[in-house]
């Protein structure tokens, strides 16, 4: 499949761009050209996906990012905060009227499964909220479209109104509401005519409905496969009708459904269900993130750029890498650091989010022991403010003293104090060779707690 | 003799073409108010063919659902063309921009218009696959309607047992154009539908046998096998049936089209596409690269709600009809 191809080659570039320690604006025209494409071949609106590409260079290239200790993750991260964005967040809840019944409409173009989302919906209220919801035949063009409906309403033990199809679907809507109230159902739902937005005389009588029965939540069915004409369905509806939401059906099927987002960015009104299936009961509320993956095509991608976010606090990162630089680095920072490291998850996969470490060549494929690692905490908390600062005020009673503190015995104390002066040492080197400065070659990198 | 004369001379010379063209006119006009209208713009905004007008022109077609890497395609063969003939005049790519665009849908063959596959004097059958929604039981109406015309004895087989009202409303298109509906109860075996369809069809000495089936999304695997059967049905019962397979594609689907020729071709050797919902503002690219990358015709498009609205495919008419404003206007 053609996007199965855009979706490797996103990764690939996401992957080269993720490490890099310094980005250029080339490579985020290289990313953004690649997004471009994954969004335009997943049928995302091109309008949208211009706008969407602009927010995310600017953003991109912003001083910030470009400075920041990970520009790699943090334009990805821009891409994943953007895109999230534009998708909104959940909101499948459905109006409810002051007075009932509540009114809901169902309006779109033909075949967009406007009927079998009226059961469906009728269904979830029923069994989610406890509602006795009505079902109104109003789409007298379509043959046995009435019929369609009545089946369902039979499948669902549910009461339709029809008035056959020789009646006005002003008239239905109206009676309807009024056997509604007297038969004291507390949800109505109007299933219309599939109607093209372009037709004025047919968009008029949506109109008029509306004005009649003034519902309380006007639907838009959409289908998931709809292409680049979304956004003009969606707006003319919505100029027209001014909905309330959305709902996207044919989801189940393997389109990636860019139309959602070209409907949110156009309209602002949100998706609020979708149709996962051919069956009455499958109707879902809708996961903007989730879509936010699929559209992209990048499931796992996403949960990659989730886990390359930087957990660490940028600034103090920075901080941190410039006390190692001048080798003023303290107990108290070694701890800190220690705290951002564990609450990333498994040390291994984050040895190369320890700034400079990725550099260290000694540090990949290493094991750590958790275990060891609490000792070292336990030991570094039983210092005093003034040992952490400055260890080399360390003599035998303070380290017998922390030892005890520490549950440890005083030839752990002493291997950490030795360590931490390595480290030290090895930091000065390092920031040495960073510089260019060919430095000796140690006897190897040691964190205290390996 | 240029192709916009070539065009024009094609369709303004009889008038059963022109009528045709008439046809594409008036459902296209839709279309071809904002297509065109926007390869206007872009001809007038630009005196120069340069980069910007490239950008801008790429952006019209994959507004047509023409599908990005056709468009890329497309624009870099127009940009060794614009080179080649050495075009400066924004006026002129107009020209080549239709060329291309049928160019891409014929491929290195022929431009032919690709007509329905019907025997004479023996029965023929037509079975009508594709997605949820996108018109299959309303085309079969309008094809039984056409071909009612032509004075052919025809058959309708409700094999569409699934959806509520689906048998209910093939009913209505047989009463309303006058042809018999072989059909089951809901919930009843599809290929069982069918195989009393060709029975029937062949008792009563029938030209065609049109066949609805369920729609089905394509990644829906037993769905697929189930209309696998229902061919082999037809296959078994009638050597070198069926004539033709048509997928039903609504205009407004965008690349997952694409996806749904495929797989559906898979299943069933689709022969032919027929192109529904034209007639609103959706442009339908994509069996631009559908018949480039498949090899699979548009046969049929649908250009409005009325029973005589469907129409055989014409590449050159359907450009025709993208265009004529533009033509008009070369006047």
């Amino acid at each position: 499949m053609a996007f199965e191809g855009l979706a490797d080659r996103l990764q690939h570039t996401i992957q080269k761009i993720k490490g890099k320690g310094k980005v250029t604006e080339q490579d985020v025209k290289e990313m953004t050209r690649e997004v471009r494409l994954a969004l335009l071949e997943a049928d995302v609106n091109f309008k949208v996906v211009k706008d969407f590409i602009k927010r995310v260079k600017e953003r991109a290239v912003d001083q910030e990012v470009m400075e920041s200790l990970t520009p790699g993750q943090q334009v990805i991260k821009v891409v994943k905060e953007e895109l999230t964005d534009l998708m909104g967040g959940d909101q499948s809840k459905i109006a409810v009227a002051d007075r009932p019944p509540t009114v809901i409409m169902m309006v779109g173009l033909q075949g967009a499964g406007k009927t079998t989302t009226t059961g469906k919906l009728a269904n979830l209220l029923r069994k989610k909220y406890n509602k006795q919801p009505m079902l109104v035949a109003a789409d007298v063009y379509r043959p046995a479209a009435i019929n369609q409906l009545e089946t369902l309403g039979k499948q669902l033990d549910m009461p339709v109104f029809s008035l056959g199809t020789e009646a006005n679907p002003v008239d239905i809507a109206n009676q309807a509401i009024e056997q509604a109230k007297n038969e004291h159902h507390d949800y109505v739902i109007i299933d219309t005519a599939g109607r093209l937005h372009v037709d004025s005389d047919l968009m008029d009588e949506l109109q008029q409905i509306k004005s009649n029965v003034t519902p309380d939540e006007i639907f838009l069915v959409v289908d998931a496969m709809t292409g680049q004409d979304a956004v003009n369905v969606a707006d003319s509806f919505n100029e027209q009708l001014d909905l309330t939401g959305v709902v996207l059906t044919k989801l189940d099927g393997d389109t990636r459904g860019g139309a959602a987002l070209s409907i949110k960015a156009v309209t602002d009104k949100p998706i609020k269900f979708a149709g996962m299936g051919e069956k009455l009961d499958e109707l879902e509320a809708f996961h903007p993130e989730r879509m936010a993956s699929r559209i992209l095509g990048m499931g796992d991608v996403l949960s990659l750029i989730e886990k390359a976010q930087d957990n660490v606090d940028e600034k103090r990162a920075k901080e941190l890498e410039e006390k190692m630089r001048s080798a003023s680095f303290t107990f108290d920072d070694f701890l800190e650091q220690m705290d951002q490291v564990k609450s990333m998850g498994p040390l291994e996969d984050l040895i190369g989010m320890i700034p400079g470490a990725n550099k260290m060549k000694g540090l990949k494929n290493v094991q750590f022991d958790d275990k060891q690692l609490s000792h070292v905490e336990a030991i570094i908390q039983s210092m005093t403010k003034a040992e952490r600062q400055d260890p080399s005020i360390m003599n035998a009673s303070r380290k017998k003293r922390i030892a005890q503190g520490a549950g440890r015995s005083v030839s752990e104390v002493n291997r950490l104090l030795k360590q931490f002066n390595e480290m030290k040492k090895m930091m000065k080197q390092m920031s040495g060779m960073q510089k260019g400065k060919k430095g000796k070659k140690g006897k190897g990198f040691n964190f205290p707690f390996m | 003799m240029s192709f916009f004369k070539k065009l024009k001379d094609k369709f303004t010379g009889n008038s059963e073409n022109e009528e045709v063209s008439d046809k594409y006119k008036e459902g296209l006009s839709k279309t071809r108010n904002s297509f065109s209208s926007k390869i206007n713009d872009l001809v007038a905004r630009y005196r120069k063919v340069d980069e910007d007008f490239f950008e801008d022109l790429e952006e019209i077609l994959i507004s047509a659902d023409v599908g990005v890497s056709t468009v890329m395609d497309l624009i870099d063969e127009l940009k060794m063309e614009v080179k080649r003939q050495n075009i400066k005049d924004s006026a002129k790519v107009k020209e080549v921009i239709s060329e291309k665009l049928v160019e891409i849908y014929y491929g290195e063959e022929d431009d032919q218009v690709e007509e329905l596959n019907i025997k004479d004097n023996e029965l023929s059958v037509m079975l009508f696959v594709g997605v949820n929604g996108v018109g299959k039981t309303t085309t079969i109406g309008k094809v039984a309607h056409k071909l009612k015309q032509e004075g052919k004895n025809v058959v309708l087989a409700a094999g569409d047992t699934f959806r509520a009202g689906a048998i209910d409303q093939l009913q209505v298109w047989g009463d309303r154009v006058g042809v018999e509906v072989i059909k089951h109860n809901e919930g009843s075996d599809p290929a069982a539908v069918i195989y009393d369809g060709v029975q029937a069809a062949k008792s009563r000495n029938a030209d065609v046998l049109l066949c609805d089936t369920a729609g089905r999304l394509q990644n829906k695997v037993n769905l697929m096998n189930e209309l696998s059967k229902v061919k082999r049905v037809i296959e078994r019962e009638i050597p070198g049936a069926p004539h033709e397979v048509l997928l039903v594609l609504d205009a407004t689907t965008g690349q997952n089209a694409m996806s749904q020729a495929k797989t559906f071709s898979e299943s069933t050797d689709v022969s032919g596409i027929v192109l529904t919902k034209l007639d609103g503002t959706a442009k339908g690219g994509i069996v631009l690269a559908i018949r480039n990358e498949l090899q699979i015709p548009v046969k049929l498009v649908g250009l409005g709600e009325k029973v005589t609205d469907l129409q055989t495919f014409d590449a050159n008419a359907f450009v025709y009809g993208l265009f004529a404003d533009m033509l008009e206007e070369q006047e």
